[in-house]
């Protein structure tokens, strides 16, 4: 494998759960940054607008028949990448809180690695706050995933991550779809599965619509199943080192004419 | 120590151990996971101390404390199996709708074929 994984093959990701009112200008706004890179939108069951709005906005788009969840959203998202020979997907949110401009910073690092994650908590200077247990799970989640990856991991739960190298395969067919399955046990996944991770820092910028929830006992519910989510991802077995290789050996679906 | 009481304990354990060891597996959902761990682990409780079963009875005013464990244990089943037949209807919804695209898609790629070999005709 290069040392390198060059731009043109790699392709973002979009999930998206109705959201017909952010993703049109996200999509617009991916590809002015990164003009290479083809944008693949999940509509991920979506019963508005989203997939006319994508499409309109030059994307490609799966939609999916019913709701399967971000995880569920991600694995069509990284198959369709496999198939189509794509060596790393880079998941982008639908509600503008990553910043596309960033997007060849976490390609860049991916010669070295298997997953890059754009984390919010690298530097200072940040615009996101987070308080109370939700705090709290972040802090233990990182602790964790930081001491398995062996690197210091301080945003765990970031849903901008590139993936490629070995880890992509991986996603391909063993990507969690349980609720926080997407960011915390595919994590320990992929580091089961020998890939290796690092972090660069990012900017989360305020979402185009909805607000995160701070409400305590909403956050004591997600701190509750953060750590069941980690206990789970830790004692579970996984059959998927052994998978790898034939898996990459598989020749990719030769690429039709694309749009 | 009677008897019954380690024949209990042993089950219980093993109960507890084999709703592990299928999470472990992948063979359960995180959904499911956590009812069926409360489960186990209540199991595993009443059977150490079955005091607590006695005493809860009287607490609440019945007169048979196994009464209270039939009761309790027929009312989760029942919801249990409820949960269970909507679970089923909602895969079943799923199943329909995914045939129907399919046959969608099969058609549309009939469609693309012929005009395809019409233009090659042509």
């Amino acid at each position: 494998m290069s040392s390198k994984v060059p731009a043109a093959r790699a392709i973002i990701v979009v999930p998206a759960w109705n959201e017909q009112l952010t993703v049109g200008e996200t999509v617009r706004e991916i590809r002015a940054a990164t003009p290479d890179l083809p944008v693949l939108v999940v509509s991920d069951g979506s019963t508005d607008r989203t997939a006319d709005v994508a499409r309109d906005a030059g994307a490609l788009v799966l939609e999916l028949p019913f709701n399967l969840g971000v995880g569920g959203a991600m694995r069509a998202g990284f198959r369709y990448a496999v198939r189509h020979g794509y060596e790393a997907a880079v998941q982008v949110d639908a509600d503008g809180q990553h910043d596309p401009n960033e997007v060849p910073a976490l390609l860049e690092k991916l010669g070295e690695f298997d997953i890059v994650i754009g984390a919010r908590f690298s530097d200072g200077d940040d615009t996101y706050k987070v308080r109370g247990p939700r705090k709290w799970a972040m802090v233990v989640l990182s602790k964790v995933l930081s001491k398995l990856a062996k690197t210091k991991l301080t945003d765990a739960t970031s849903g901008f991550k590139a993936t490629g190298g070995r880890a992509l395969p991986v996603f391909a067919e063993h990507y969690p779809v349980e609720y926080l399955g997407d960011t915390i046990e595919s994590l320990v996944i992929a580091l089961r599965a020998g890939c290796k991770v690092t972090q660069v820092s990012a900017h989360m910028r305020p979402r185009r619509g909805g607000t995160p929830s701070h409400r305590p006992i909403k956050s004591m519910i997600y701190l509750f199943r953060a750590g069941f989510a980690l206990l789970l991802a830790l004692i579970r077995r996984y059959e998927t080192a052994a998978e790898v290789d034939h898996k990459q050996a598989r020749p990719a679906v030769k690429e039709g004419v694309v749009r | 120590m009677s008897n019954t009481y380690l024949v209990a304990l042993v089950g219980s354990v093993l109960v507890l151990l084999g709703i592990i060891e299928l999470l472990r597996r992948r063979q359960l959902g995180e959904k499911y996971a956590v009812l069926w761990l409360v489960v186990g682990i209540l199991l595993l409780i009443f059977t150490v101390f079955p005091g607590l079963l006695t005493g809860l009875a009287s607490g609440l005013g019945v007169a048979v404390p196994t009464n209270l464990m039939f009761f309790v244990g027929i009312l989760f089943l029942v919801g249990v199996v409820l949960h269970l037949s909507w679970e089923v209807s909602r895969l079943e919804n799923e199943t329909r709708k995914l045939a129907e695209d399919q046959a969608i898609l099969r058609l549309e790629v009939e469609q693309l074929q012929r005009n395809k070999n019409e233009n090659v005709a042509e």
